[in-house]
């Protein structure tokens, strides 16, 4: 609609409309090179949210006409996008074969947090499996896993009781063997490991584009541009990204990977399994009183605050590393249907929890975050491979729900891949129908270990809560198909849809009465987003972009009393009226973003898209 | 006016990270915890730069005092356009009663060492916000200094500096060889982009030891205790100027 438009301008006549639109600001009326004029015309009190370029392209954008936008380039053999447990173990495990083959290998691996472990968040109990393949004297080398597990208590909580269920051996909540530990300083140990068997580690550079062949086949990434101002035009400190080439890219982007979403489309890797759903989970560590300090004691809850139609839980792990130090979270299942929920509120007043609460009494809380988890399982495993790279860790989703343990799948899905690519990629002769190399080996391979047969047998665990009876009727069904009979039950149990279209409209709920935070124990969100210690560049689009700025008002708003602004662990969406007249509008803090990747899941309007930042920004997580 | 700058670049606690105290009230904690590039040693390594594009001197070094850690600083000094880089190591108890009056001694030494004609550094660490450092260099290498430079301009064999001061702008014409400190408005430093990263891997860091330098570690001050800013108190809300004072009265103050 606008090219025509445009060419019927005169020279001058664009000279003009240049200095026009770097004259104007946020709230201004739209640029007019763009398709969100045609809205503009109707609804002109929609004020501009989003600027990125992933929404608002900058060929067709005046500001950018005379800027240079070509690339450096450089080759690599493999080049991983995503340093954690996946992407370290993988890139470690292609060293070792580098080094024990005798033969040369460039491994890349770009992160966008500015240290590894920085955007590093789980509970977590781990268990040692894979971390052993891959380095059988760990111990030795000295990784952090210091706090094996001692006691296992699991409860079913009232609003002021517990009821204790034991903990048998053969139910996946189980942790004999498996040790407590911070995941941020594992993957920094993993990291250390790592550069010294001679992998390029690039924590700081985020990977925001995939790039492809002629033949379509993927031929590497490219990292983020630097210097874009909020407005979308270039400043003066702009540079373009680089471009990492490989022979074969691996994506272990974690959780609803950003890049990963458009490999879905891109090569229909959907299309036999059924979609991801997600839960969120929220952590704090605290320095507790020593009296109340059980190191190994390792604790899960279910039951209150949440209703026996949602889905979700909390542990706190007391871990034993020289301080009395607890790990503690709270998980809500994102298919939940009232939009009034707020996760982080359902975390704040478990916490209140007597039996909880009397282990947080006199403690001091010394950081927060947050982050999506996979809980679709066996039924949402996505294809693995595709010309040029291949999915690996939380991003195509290898989580064992029940247990809430997918670091060590994740880990050996790196590995996996490792060990199925390295002799493709340092063959004499390059045999590939496509300029990337397609490893279909990798996914074979998965089907046959050890992460396939653990999956499967958990697979209608998590599926089986969608019941009359909710929570009870899942707790009986693991008691039976699983406890009894291992999983090996010859139905497989769906889940309901995409977490995004569970939510009911706010009509026909009923808004939930939260306590407010009493500032010891449970607290409010902001001061909880501090501890995170994320930040951004100010000066940059936000990386939340909507496909479309008017529907959040328009649907979200109007039907669902705005749920981003609850289900938001870090305060970015808000509210607020509009400074002349009636009306609100969405204000985007994206500085504030903690990078759970909530939003994108659960928009029921799926409008929101989010991109990643300028690398290094985020939060500042320190082994959680 | 050609050859040597020396920027010192410290590795410090980011901004935006919240700090914690230790247990044992020493100092706060730093293991693991998120730093990177004093914002205003990231001014100084720009204007460093700038100046060398501008072919008004010839070499950038890049020189850092600290733990090992302080490579990967010096590492973006290089990737934002120094040219080699110098780390001074200074470790454990060491690094920890390191301040101003020591670095400044190394940073004098190097200074003789490498005939640098001028020293570029940033007014002050966000750390411990001392802004000492400049000018102990300069006064223990008897040069002039141009300190919260907003503005740098080499004249001949002079520098003129555009100072903030609290009245407004100082302009000032100092002799070289000279100080310089940086303060925010000097410049907007450029990003430390990949490629650059990746090039500055090839480019050296020299390590260096104080002894090699004649420089003594041992600091004059002594940390006696750390704590955190005491909590604020919720403030209260008081109907009428009677109320003010009974209040005032009740709590001491009057």
């Amino acid at each position: 609609m606008l090219a025509p438009f445009a060419t019927v301008f005169s020279l001058a006549a664009h000279r003009c409309i240049r200095t026009l639109t770097t004259l104007q600001t946020d709230h201004v009326v739209p640029q007019l090179y763009t398709h969100v004029h045609r809205r503009a015309c109707s609804s002109l009190s929609t004020p501009r949210i989003t600027t990125h370029y992933t929404i608002h392209p900058r060929d067709k954008d005046p500001r950018w006409q005379d800027i240079e936008m070509e690339r450096f380039a450089d080759e690599a053999d493999v080049v991983i996008v995503g340093g954690g447990p996946a992407g370290l173990s993988a890139a470690i495990r292609l060293k070792q074969l580098a080094n024990q083959h005798q033969k040369e290998l460039r491994v890349c691996l770009v992160e966008k947090a500015s240290q590894l472990g920085a955007h590093t968040l789980s509970g977590a109990c781990l268990e040692p499996s894979a971390l052993t393949e891959l380095f059988p004297d760990w111990k030795e080398r000295g990784a952090p896993l210091n706090t094996p597990v001692t006691d296992d208590v699991f409860s079913i909580f009232t609003e002021k009781h517990r009821i204790p269920v034991p903990i048998l051996p053969g139910l996946p909540m189980r942790n004999h063997g498996n040790y407590i530990v911070r995941l941020g300083n594992l993957v920094r140990w993993l990291g250390e490991q790592a550069e010294e068997l001679g992998v390029e580690l690039y924590p700081g550079y985020a990977a925001s584009e995939v790039l492809f062949h002629e033949d379509r086949s993927v031929k590497g990434i490219a990292t983020n541009d630097v210097g874009i101002a909020k407005d979308g035009s270039p400043k003066d400190v702009f540079e373009r990204g680089m471009e990492l080439h490989a022979k074969v890219t691996l994506f272990g982007e974690g959780c609803h990977g950003h890049l990963a979403k458009q490999l879905y489309k891109q090569f229909n890797l959907r299309e036999n399994c059924e979609p991801q759903t997600y839960a969120i989970g929220l952590k704090e560590l605290w320095v507790i009183d020593e009296k109340k300090w059980r190191p190994g004691r390792a604790e899960h809850s279910v039951g209150w605050p949440l209703d026996r139609h949602t889905y979700g839980g909390s542990f706190l792990y007391h871990l034993n590393e020289g301080e009395p130090m607890v790990a503690l979270g709270f998980v809500v299942g994102l298919d939940y249907s009232n939009p009034y929920l707020s996760p982080f509120k359902e975390f704040q007043r478990w916490k209140h929890h007597p039996f909880v609460e009397s282990t947080l009494e006199g403690g001091q809380r010394i950081a927060y975050g947050a982050r999506a988890l996979n809980e679709g399982g066996f039924q949402s495993i996505p294809k693995l491979t595709f010309p040029g790279g291949l999915l690996i860790g939380c991003s195509p989703g290898f989580m064992n729900v029940p247990k809430i343990k997918g670091t060590h799948t994740a880990m050996k899905s790196g590995i996996l891949a490792a060990e199925a690519l390295f002799p493709k990629v340092t063959a004499e002769n390059l045999d590939s129908e496509t300029a990337g190399l397609h490893v279909p080996e990798y996914s074979d391979n998965l089907k046959t270990s050890s992460v396939w047969k653990e999956l499967r047998s958990v697979r209608n665990i998590r599926p089986s809560f969608h019941n009359p009876l909710g929570l009870y009727g899942g707790m009986v069904y693991t008691g039976i198909f699983y406890w009894i009979l291992r999983g090996k039950e010859p139905w497989t149990l769906k889940h309901c849809g995409i977490d995004a279209n569970q939510l009911k409209p706010a009509k026909d709920c009923t808004p939930i009465e939260y306590p407010k935070p009493d500032g010891k124990i449970s607290f409010d969100l902001l001061s909880s987003v501090a501890l995170s210690g994320t930040n951004h560049e100010g000066d940059q689009p936000p990386h939340l972009t909507l496909k479309d700025d008017s529907v959040p008002v328009a649907r979200n708003l109007a039907i669902y009393d705005g749920p981003e602004q609850r289900f938001c662990p870090a305060g970015v969406y808000e509210y607020v009226p509009v400074e002349t007249g009636d009306g609100m509008r969405l204000q985007i803090n994206a500085q504030n973003c903690v990078h759970c990747k909530t939003c994108d899941i659960k928009d029921p309007s799926q409008n929101i898209n989010w991109v990643v930042p300028e690398g290094g920004g985020g939060p500042a997580y320190n082994g959680m | 006016m050609s050859g040597r700058v020396l920027v010192g670049v410290k590795r410090v606690i980011d901004y935006a990270v919240k700090i914690r105290v230790k247990p044992d009230h020493t100092g706060v904690v730093t293991d693991g915890v998120k730093h990177s590039m004093n914002p205003f040693c990231e001014i100084a390594v720009e204007e460093a730069v700038k100046l060398k594009e501008k072919k008004l001197i010839k070499e950038v070094v890049a020189v850092s005092c600290g733990p090992q850690q302080s490579q990967e600083t010096i590492r973006t000094a290089l990737a934002m356009g120094a040219d080699r880089g110098i780390h001074v190591e200074v470790s454990g108890k060491d690094y920890d009663s390191l301040g101003p009056l020591q670095v400044s001694k190394i940073l004098a030494a190097l200074a003789k060492k490498e005939e640098a004609q001028l020293i570029i550094l940033g007014k002050q660490a966000i750390d411990d916000d001392c802004n000492q450092t400049g000018q102990m260099t300069a006064a223990l290498l008897d040069w002039p200094q141009g300190t919260f430079a907003s503005e740098v301009s080499l004249e001949a064999e002079k520098i003129k500096v555009v100072r903030e001061i609290d009245g407004g702008l100082e302009t000032i014409k100092i002799n070289t060889p000279a100080v310089l400190t940086a303060d925010l408005r000097l410049n907007t430093p450029r990003y430390a982009t990949l490629p650059n990263i990746m090039k500055a891997k090839k480019k050296k860091i020299a390590n260096v030891k104080p002894a090699d330098l004649g420089v003594d570690l041992t600091s004059r001050l002594e940390v006696l205790r750390v704590d955190e800013p005491p909590q604020r108190e919720a403030g209260v809300k008081v109907e009428t100027v009677e109320d003010l004072v009974a209040k005032l009265k009740d709590t001491g103050k009057i």
